[in-house]
């Protein structure tokens, strides 16, 4: 009994924290933009995709990751200078160009890698430790250690730095920023470039467990956006409990219920918080300023 | 040579023409207000200046560069700095954030010292610095507006309207804010719909009627001035 129970913990821990960098790789971007960006379920696509192949090519696993990550958060850049330059263009149309990136970017890891899955080997063996008597595998305890150091940075990043806090002030009031002499667009490039390497990291993190191919970006970023609309859109505290949550009564709901509704659980968390609870478990509350 | 020059000035909302022509100048050193009824085109003009609103004709020179089409935060860094209608205070952040943001383009500058003469200036800023700036009341969060565009350590001070919504005490308070910086020899462009007060304090003075300046004067010449009396003084 424990011994299950433990087992579906550390599958939704798992999952989770790979939602939880998917959705506060959204609320980066929707805090600086005002957008959300359905191409972010490719970036975590293009690093793992892109890991699978700079190591077959026969680059060391670290430089692999380095060299997906670099990738992506290419992809990240040049999403913000195609999309966001159209000026007056409005939120709604700039969701659409996202969208029309996420296509554009499958269909460029379709046509430049392949149609196959792939996987990684584990960064540290494949041996399950045992624990309470349940197996965990050493790749989840680097998918939870990684997701913890990249929250703590982001932390330090955004209250401790004045970059950081630049980045929020834009965030809450534009037109100040730009009046005390932050460049925006630098904010938003920035913002953009940290949200693809997230989900760069959060794809070479997960690729041992599940494996990858050109597709795994559109499920992946889903239930990343569920994370983010749980926790709150666009609040980081909200991003990292919103994806633990979702993962755990995925886990928790495959085991004890059916593994054929696993996904369709996160999707109905999404329709209950939008019908019951909009801005999410800590979003804010404040409407529009005008 | 003017500080700031503008010649020929027009900006557009959409198709709409918002300024029709300006021409305005302030030296170093001036005090200058303009005033004006409500949509006159006095805030178009200063986001203008800060280069947050797109200039279709004319030319901004500031100590003699040009800066028309310069970005904004480049402007700030050169020494314009703008505090905006509204306050628009980062809410979230707290008052010593606020603060250290209003100094973001300035490298190697002693952030401790310019905190402390803010704090000298407004020191109600002082005992709040550690709360949200959202949680000010308006006469705090204008003087943390001021205080923020200080901290960039302003050629050129931009004020949009920082009477709006004040109680009277509190207004009085804030010109006497600005007549001090005017004595530390900070050049102050003042957009007023608080007429009197503003051209009382000022050097000179212009007066924008619908997108155009229709008066300049010495502020005393306008305060006497028969038609800006009756068209906005109510005398």
């Amino acid at each position: 009994m424990l011994a299950e129970l433990v087992q579906f913990l550390f599958a939704g821990l798992t999952a989770g924290a790979i939602y939880a960098l998917v959705g506060l790789g959204f609320g980066l971007i929707y805090n600086a933009s005002h957008v959300i960006n359905f191409a972010q379920g490719e970036f975590v696509m293009l690093g793992g995709m892109t890991t699978v192949f700079a190591a077959a090519a026969g680059l060391p696993l670290a430089a692999a990751v380095a060299v997906a990550i670099l990738v992506t958060v290419a992809a990240g850049l040049a999403l913000e200078m195609v999309a966001v330059p159209t000026r007056n263009a409005s939120v709604v149309t700039l969701i659409i160009i996202t969208i029309g990136a996420s296509i554009s970017y499958r269909g460029a890891a379709q046509a430049f890698f392949d149609k196959q899955f792939h996987t990684l080997p584990s960064f540290s063996g494949e041996d399950p430790i045992d624990f309470l008597g349940a197996a965990i595998l050493p790749q989840t305890l680097w998918v939870l250690g990684i997701t913890v150091l990249i929250v703590i940075a982001l932390q330090l990043f955004f209250h401790r730095t004045l970059l950081g806090k630049a980045v929020l002030a834009t965030s809450h009031n534009r037109l100040a920023a730009r009046l005390v002499g932050i460049n925006v667009q630098l904010v938003l490039l920035l913002s953009f470039g940290l949200s693809a390497a997230l989900g760069a990291i959060a794809g070479v993190l997960i690729t041992p467990i599940t494996s990858t191919n050109f597709e795994v970006g559109i499920m992946l970023g889903l239930k990343g956006f569920c994370a983010a609309i749980l926790g709150g859109l666009g609040s980081g505290v909200g991003a990292v409990v919103g994806g633990l949550l979702v993962g755990l009564i995925e886990a928790f709901g495959a085991g004890y219920i059916s593994s054929e509704y696993k996904d369709a659980m996160a999707f109905g968390i999404i329709l209950l918080v939008l019908f019951f609870m909009p801005s999410g478990l800590f979003g804010k509350r404040t409407t529009e300023r005008v | 040579m003017p500080l700031l020059e503008i010649t020929g000035l027009k900006s557009h909302y959409g198709r709409i023409e918002a300024l029709h022509g300006l021409d305005v100048a302030v030296e170093a050193g001036e005090l200058v207000a303009l005033v004006g009824a409500n949509g006159a085109g006095k805030t178009t003009l200063l986001r203008c200046i800060s280069g947050v609103q797109p200039v279709s004709a004319g030319r901004l020179r500031f100590e003699g560069r040009d800066i028309t089409r310069a970005r904004a935060d480049r402007r700030v860094k050169a020494g314009i700095c703008q505090v905006p209608e509204g306050r628009q205070v980062f809410g979230p952040l707290s008052v010593l954030d606020n603060l250290r943001l209003g100094a973001f383009r300035r490298k190697g500058a002693d952030p401790a010292a310019d905190l402390q003469r803010m704090y000298d200036l407004f020191p109600v800023l002082a005992d709040k610095r550690h709360q949200p700036a959202g949680t000010l009341s308006g006469g705090q969060q204008q003087m943390l507006a001021i205080a923020r565009a200080l901290m960039a350590d302003p050629r050129l001070l931009l004020l949009d309207e920082p009477s709006m919504g004040l109680a009277p005490l509190l207004v009085a308070e804030i010109f006497a804010v600005i007549q001090q910086l005017k004595g530390q020899g900070v050049t102050i462009f003042l957009v007023e719909q608080n007429a009197h007060a503003a051209l009382s304090i000022a050097d000179r003075g212009y007066v924008m009627e619908t997108g155009r300046v229709v008066l300049s004067d010495s502020g005393q010449a306008l305060v006497e001035n028969p038609r800006v009396r009756e068209a906005y003084l109510g005398l």
